[in-house]
């Protein structure tokens, strides 16, 4: 803070030159792309490379015409394939986004709760997946749910099952795929938070006449409110969007808009429409990402 | 921890590693199995390494890891300084303009679904292209500059919470004894967080080497990384030979992860000490 | 009391309105926000000096040096060092340094480095940066500790080490905050001659924030009392003490028994006090400047107080009084003597033989003291 009033005095400029770089490569690599998007997303769908019409045309000698086209809109709207897949992406993102909380907080709270050393490595084994490939961690749990998979062959091998269970493709499958994958996403920020607990509240409360899961519902929830929901945030918004774990995992008929994006882009060539399926996206995620955002916030003001 | 009454939570744990470290496991295990049916022990002649011999002889595998490897390499160091720039800047300057809009755009990326990041991004090096013809199709500097807005992101927040920690007397006190504010950043504060920045570089190293869906977007003929070519593999479905790449990773990045977060523990307890 | 510059005590340049200041602060204010933290200060700190200063909690001691360092800037008024505008002069470029309240040592650099660090910045020749370490580390007794990281050094060793960075130097002006804050009190007392005795040799000018007037009293050559941004009073150690210039510092510097009163008589050479809070008379054997029928207040120490179960001659500063309480300290006792009037008075005796006349509980006992203790306050 102090260094900063210092610096604001003497090191306008200097403090100018560490940000302008950041920033102005997040304006142009990350701000404007989108208004490029939104740009085509009102143009109409062409033959050509690039696979649009421009969306300004000269109309005469010295005229502009701007031409917005809603078309790709309404097209998303009369469609029942885009609004289905809208829903289920959401569903899909939701209850994935449930069961990362349901098994990821006995996780994080068993590990806050550990002694140092064991936590620490606890603490690892929780890392050690997300810094492996996301793609081959999916991978492996198309070995695992094939027909003649391990889950099926064990099964049959023990005698509990005749014949082989169909898991892969279906939304089984891919529940599980988004759950593996996400889970560190939602333990890592709820253990940060279950971290700084002073767990002497609970002893506190349980001194007061509070039974354990009392105390449990009565203190440690309400305070690691924000560790929970920036967790259920990092879960929900990719999964929305999520491409690769439907793709792989999902069957063919297994709709997520993310998805649908992607077949409409670089099968169908339909880049106005990819571009209307990202805004549409994009408007229903921003609430979401704005409330991570102050969650985010509101987490840090308290930790200091 | 108190387990009197936390079989539950002990229980939770246990499924939850399971659940964790199965897959990753039966990769492993499989990446030794003879049979090319993969998930199907043979039991006669395996163990094998044909599979590993298979892999390192695979030309299409190794030039898509060469790609990805430069791109990696390139994203992680530009990510590093554009990241410890945002994260220094949002941690030690309280009020500037556009500080609410450096912030937000460093926490987006976070939790943009890549979709639309990858569509966005081809979109603008499109558009740029007919503008001023540059980037001049795509390869390998679009996937780079791609991977960098969203690997910069994570490096800020790392930067940034380390800094949030960080004592200002120390850059204050050499401010005291004589030294200007940038020799201070080189001298004092950049080697006290550089454990932080290490882990921005090796994290965004491997958001960069894992990503399939940015790179698909802004790859171009001939640039495919790593993980396009294992897509388009395991879609045709699963490969021995992935099982292999799938265990050299692991192996790699698990010996990466155990030593850095030890000789960290060293770090931070010396940190502490001296606090 | 004062051990600090003998010589300079006798010569009290501050007493000289043609001494030249060496640190000159001038009408200093510093707000945060609508905040002052240190509302229109006005010091004159001269060559050779230990200035402490002394104050509450939150009162702005920090704030006020850490204006002198130039890590924050004034939102109003001047600071002279030798005579120059430090105005927009950056902390890397004033003839001042400053020793931290935690230390701030460099992790990552060993002893010598770090007391080598402020050398390095000005580009002094690297033989010569060895042989000021090596001398500095040797004043400071830390020779054999030069190659040990900070976290491998005890709390006394680091304090050791960020004086010798800060005085390696040469500063004109060394700033110190709570330089001895994290010590335990038989080290914080021992360090404090330490200080003195390096200052001294040294020649350099301090400026010492405290809270523990204690710790004032023995280093300072004069004492800056702050409260609420504002220097109180300003004077040598004993001078606080003995001549308070209002009920604060009085009450803040030692302990003080305070009565409220009005002037009955004022003469030049002696004034009388009614005071119902007392229960009886004052007299003070020096005249005091103060309006007629003023509200003044007396304070006494402790210390001034003589108690006896006899009755002492004279009725001006004599109350009669039950002992209420007794706080066996060690050197000396404190006995809480309550007044008829409800007014508990505080009294301090030596324990100077083991079998005195033991003085207990509930017995009735005579205070009284000089007609030259009290000092009058008007405010
Ligand atoms: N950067 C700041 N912003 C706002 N208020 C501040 C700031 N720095 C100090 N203050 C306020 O100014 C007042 C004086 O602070 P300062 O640190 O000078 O106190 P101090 O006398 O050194 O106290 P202590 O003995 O506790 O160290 C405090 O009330 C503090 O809250
Ligand atoms: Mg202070």
């Amino acid at each position: 803070m102090n260094t900063a009033g210092y610096m604001r005095r003497f090191g306008v400029t200097g403090r100018g030159l560490v940000v302008v770089l950041p920033y102005l490569w997040l304006l142009l690599f990350f701000v404007v792309p989108f208004v490029i998007v939104l740009k085509i997303s009102f143009s109409d769908i062409d033959l050509a490379i690039p696979p649009y019409k421009p969306l300004l045309e000269w109309v005469g000698k010295n005229s502009l015409a701007i031409k917005l086209d809603f078309n790709n809109y309404a097209f998303l709207f009369t469609d029942r394939l885009y609004i289905n897949a809208f829903l289920n992406s959401i569903k899909v993102a939701f209850i994935s986004t449930v069961l990362c909380i349901l098994i990821g907080y006995p996780m994080a709270y068993g590990i806050a709760r550990a002694k140092p050393a064991t936590r620490n490595l606890l603490l690892l084994l929780v890392i050690l997946p997300f810094w492996t490939s996301l793609l081959l961690r999916v991978y492996a749990w198309i070995g695992l749910l094939k027909a003649n998979g391990v889950i099926n062959n064990v099964l049959i091998w023990l005698g509990v099952i005749q014949d082989p269970l169909t898991m892969l493709y279906t939304p089984f499958a891919m529940y599980i795929g988004i759950v593996y994958s996400y889970l560190p996403f939602f333990i890592l920020p709820l253990y940060a938070n279950l971290e700084k607990m002073d767990w002497q509240l609970l002893e506190a409360a349980e001194d007061l006449g509070c039974k354990p899961w009392q105390a449990f519902y009565k203190i440690t929830l309400p305070l690691s409110r924000n560790g929970m929901l920036a967790g259920s945030m990092l879960v929900f918004i990719p999964a929305v969007g999520e491409f690769v774990i439907p793709a792989l995992l999902g069957g063919p008929n297994a709709l997520m808009i993310g998805r649908v994006l992607w077949d409409e882009f670089f099968s169908n060539r339909a880049w106005p429409v990819a571009s209307a399926v990202a805004i549409l996206l994009l408007i229903l995620l921003v609430p979401f990402m704005m409330w991570y955002q102050s969650v985010q916030a509101r987490e840090s003001a308290g930790a200091r | 921890m108190n387990y009197k009454s936390s079989y539950f939570i002990l229980t939770c744990l246990g499924f939850g590693f399971a659940f964790l470290y199965i897959p990753i496991l039966s990769m492993v295990v499989f990446s030794f199995n003879a049979s090319k049916l993969v998930t199907v022990w043979d039991a006669a002649h395996s163990p094998t390494l044909k599979w590993y011999y298979s892999l390192l002889n695979n030309e299409e595998i190794l030039d898509a890891a060469w790609i990805s490897l430069k791109v990696a390499v390139i994203n992680a160091s530009g990510s590093v300084i554009l990241g410890t720039l945002a994260g220094f800047g949002l941690a030690r300057f309280s009020q500037f303009r556009g500080r609410f809009t450096l912030n937000a755009m460093t926490t987006a990326p976070l939790v943009m679904p890549e979709v639309i990041t990858g569509l966005s991004l081809l979109l603008l090096f499109v558009a740029l292209e007919q503008l001023i013809g540059w980037p001049a199709g795509r390869g390998i500097t679009t996937m780079t500059i791609g991977h960098m807005t969203f690997s910069m992101a994570y490096v800020t927040v790392i930067v940034n919470s380390r800094l949030a920690t960080f004592d200002t007397a120390l850059e204050e006190a050499a401010m005291d004894l004589g030294a200007r504010p940038l020799k201070v950043f080189f001298v004092i504060t950049l080697p006290i967080i550089f454990p932080a920045i290490l882990s921005g570089w090796l994290l965004a190293f491997t958001l960069s080497w894992d990503d399939l869906v940015i790179s698909s977007f802004t790859s171009g003929p001939g640039s495919s990384t790593l993980p396009m070519v294992v897509f388009s593999k395991v879609r045709l479905g699963v490969s021995p030979e992935i099982n292999v790449l799938a265990t050299i990773t692991i192996t790699v990045v698990t010996l990466m992860i155990v030593g850095v977060s030890l000789w960290m523990s060293r770090m931070a307890k010396l940190d502490k000490a001296a606090v | 009391m004062t051990t600090s510059g003998g010589a300079l005590v006798k010569a009290a340049p501050w007493n000289d309105p043609n001494a030249r200041p060496y640190v000159q602060v001038d009408r200093i204010t510093k707000s945060f926000g609508e905040f002052k933290a240190v509302d229109d200060v006005s010091l004159k700190i001269y060559k050779g000096e230990i200035f402490c200063l002394l104050g509450a909690s939150g009162c702005g001691k920090t704030t006020l040096l850490r204006m002198l360092g130039g890590f924050e800037t004034p939102s109003s008024g001047k600071i002279f060092i030798d005579g120059e505008d430090m105005t927009g002069v950056p902390p890397y470029e004033r003839p001042v340094n400053m020793m931290f309240q935690s230390y701030a040592l460099f992790p990552h650099m060993n002893v010598e480095q770090n007391v080598a660090f402020g050398l390095k910045q000005d580009g002094v020749a690297k033989s010569e940066i060895q042989d000021r370490v090596a001398t500095m580390l040797g004043l400071v007794k830390l020779g054999d500790f030069a190659k040990r990281k900070p976290h491998q050094l005890s709390g006394g060793q680091r304090q050791r080490v960020a004086l010798a960075r800060s005085l390696v130097k040469r500063p004109k002006l060394l700033l110190l905050d709570e330089p001895l804050g994290a010590l335990d009190k038989k080290l914080r007392e021992h360090t404090q001659f330490e200080l003195i005795s390096l200052q001294d040799k040294l020649g350099v000018t301090f400026v010492v924030v405290t809270h523990d007037q204690e710790e004032a009293m023995t280093l300072a050559s004069r004492i800056g009392v702050m409260n609420q941004g504002e220097i109180v009073q300003a004077g040598t150690p004993s001078e606080i003490y003995e001549f308070p210039s209002s009920k604060f510092v009085a009450d803040f510097v030692g302990s003080v028994n305070m009565f409220e009163g009005k002037l009955i008589e004022d003469e030049p050479e002696y004034v009388r006090i009614g005071s119902d809070e007392l229960g009886a008379t004052i007299y003070v054997s020096h005249g005091i400047s103060a309006p007629p029928e003023a509200t003044v207040w007396a304070a006494v120490r402790p210390e001034k107080i003589f108690m006896s179960t006899a009755a002492p001659e004279g009725t001006d500063n004599v109350v009669r009084g039950a002992v209420q309480d007794i706080a066996y300290l060690g050197d000396l006792s404190i006995y809480l003597v309550k007044l008829p009037t409800g007014k508990v008075v505080r009294v301090t005796q030596p324990n100077t033989s083991r079998h005195a006349e033991a003085i207990t509980w509930d017995q009735q006992v005579y205070l009284s003291w000089d007609a030259t203790s009290p000092v009058v306050v008007t405010r």
